[in-house]
């Protein structure tokens, strides 16, 4: 009986505001759309940093003997030398960070270079002499990659020492440029969201001002009156939320595990339609608690006894 | 019933207190005339008993509830005992006249089995029994203001409020609703009611308290709308 009427009233409130609950459905799609859209930026970029800093690592390169940069004065880099930096990265205090290392002759580093430049006829060219040895050093955390590179590169025989994640931070840097955007302009969108929603709802309450004030003056509760309006809200939003649900699933299978994947070829590290799917209940969640939020301050004012 | 102790009660902005240091005291089962020229402090003083306002100093006791202390998520509660008619009806235009009446009893959470028994039963004490589905715009001024009376006392409240409810009314009309009134007050409900129409207090002979520019100027057991008797405190004083 009570269930009925207070829904009635909710539809009914509905129903004379259409153009406004229409609008409100629109701004909160396309914001919680934002909203899902950063949110799975964040995830894609963490996702590629766990996967790259896993493999990335430190480089150390040795002289060969056409070097004339860094420590090298036209000479290969001898065995001593190269023991020396081998000692120094087993030794205290480096060896804490240091996971594991790994030695590449020069005639290694010819062999994975020819390889890797079959087709091109330059690397005919490409004798072993002219190439230093490497050692890879791969850290416990990446980001401690600056004391190795400072305690090494005065070594000796030691033409540089880089910190591979360098070549990827432009990428996070896009990325996270990206996220922060969306997240900048789902925050605008949700205040325009809150606001359109409160005005909504003021407008409903107002329009229905004779009512409200014969209810309270028979005696309905607080809740009674203000349920109604609160479901209004809540109503609208949920429809607006589950639409950005569906459009960010829908990005996801179309965009990311489509035409994206085809491009970089594989989705291996790529978002997909399951973490669409868990962002989803996150976007209608946050829905309906601002439109249930909003809409019970806007109708505050009618409360007043 | 209702006891007011020194109450004043002062709007923002007002140059000087709709009510002014009243005391009264109504009990059970009495109908009371409230008159006085506009702005003395009727509608104020109404106002304070539903608990619309609060008042600036003293206290108001309704009800066996000192109003003070009662929170004001407690107040629709407190409001569910009392019922008001007003001068303009404030029906809701798009409910029929049964709807009306329903309509408190919904929107307090009484089951429909209750509903269809007391509805039927308020607008057969109010005499429009046979008018249950017509639309407020289709009914006399008289008639809807009996349907507001319906709606007021479908309840059964202890305390019926009117704030001049036969101000839009004729004479012939107004003895009708007045008749309904005191029908209502032997039933053993407390009428208070605001008003400007000496015929009515004249012909009535209940009890009348007057008010003056907030001040209770004059409160007779038994009374007309003009009193033969000297005023109970000095005029001038009072207009000070």
């Amino acid at each position: 009986m009570r269930l009925g009427l207070v829904l009635g009233e909710a539809f009914n409130g509905l129903r004379r505001n259409a153009s406004m609950v229409v609008s409100v459905v629109l701004v909160t799609f396309i914001s919680l759309t934002f909203v899902g859209v950063a949110i799975l930026l964040q995830t894609q970029i963490q996702s590629m940093k766990s996967y790259w800093y896993d493999r990335s690592q430190v480089a150390i390169y040795f002289c060969s003997s056409v070097d004339e940069t860094g420590n090298c004065v036209q000479a290969a880099a001898t065995d001593e030398e190269i023991a020396a930096v081998q000692a120094q990265l087993q030794a205290e205090p480096l060896v804490t960070y240091v996971e594991r290392t790994e030695y590449l002759s020069p005639q290694q580093v010819y062999d994975t270079t020819r390889e890797l430049y079959a087709d091109n006829p330059i690397a005919n060219f490409l004798t072993p002499d002219l190439l230093g040895g490497i050692i890879r050093v791969t850290l416990y955390d990446p980001s401690d990659a600056d004391v190795v590179v400072e305690s090494i590169s005065g070594f000796a025989g030691v033409q540089s020492v880089e910190d591979q994640r360098a070549y990827l931070e432009p990428i996070f840097a896009l990325l996270g440029a990206a996220s922060a955007a969306a997240i900048g302009v789902a925050v605008l969108m949700l205040v325009a969201a809150v606001l359109l929603i409160a005005t909504t709802i003021r407008l409903s309450a107002f329009s229905r001002r004779r009512e409200l004030g014969i209810m309270r003056l028979v005696g309905a509760s607080n809740r009674f009156i203000e349920t109604p309006f609160v479901l209004e809200g809540v109503f609208a939003s949920l429809i607006g939320s589950l639409m950005a649900g569906g459009a960010v699933i829908a990005i996801v299978q179309f965009f990311v595990t489509g035409t994206l994947a085809d491009a970089v070829g594989g989705s291996a590290l790529l978002v997909g339609v399951s973490d669409a799917v868990a962002v989803a209940p996150i976007l209608v969640g946050i829905g309906v608690v601002l439109a249930a939020l909003s809409a019970s301050i806007a109708i505050r004012r009618y409360l007043k006894v | 019933m209702i006891r007011f102790e020194s109450v004043s009660k002062s709007y923002v902005g007002a140059t000087r207190p709709a009510l002014n240091d009243v005391s009264l005291e109504i009990g059970k089962g009495e109908f009371v005339f409230l008159v006085g020229a506009s702005g003395s402090g009727k509608s104020s003083l109404l106002r304070l008993v539903l608990k619309e306002e609060k008042p600036t100093k003293g206290q108001i006791f309704v009800l066996g509830q000192k109003l003070s202390a009662l929170p004001s998520r407690k107040v629709p509660y407190f409001r569910r005992s009392l019922g008001v008619v007003f001068q303009d009806f404030r029906l809701l235009p798009n409910k029929s006249v049964y709807d009306n009446v329903a309509f408190t009893l919904q929107v307090i959470g009484k089951s429909r089995g209750f509903i269809q028994e007391a509805v039927p039963d308020a607008l057969k004490t109010v005499g429009l029994a046979g008018k249950a589905n017509r639309m407020p715009h289709e009914l006399s001024g008289g008639e809807q203001q009996r349907v507001a009376i319906a709606r007021a006392v479908v309840n059964k409240p202890a305390i019926l409020l009117a704030d001049e409810p036969t101000g839009n009314l004729d004479p012939v009309t107004s003895q009708g609703i007045m008749a309904l009134l005191e029908r209502i007050n032997l039933g053993g409900t407390t009428v208070i009611m605001a008003t400007h129409e000496a015929g009515i207090v004249d012909r009535m002979q209940r009890r009348v308290v007057e008010l003056m520019t907030g001040h209770i100027v004059r409160d007779e057991r038994v009374g007309g709308y003009v009193t033969q008797a000297v005023p109970t405190i000095d005029i001038d004083e009072a207009r000070a």
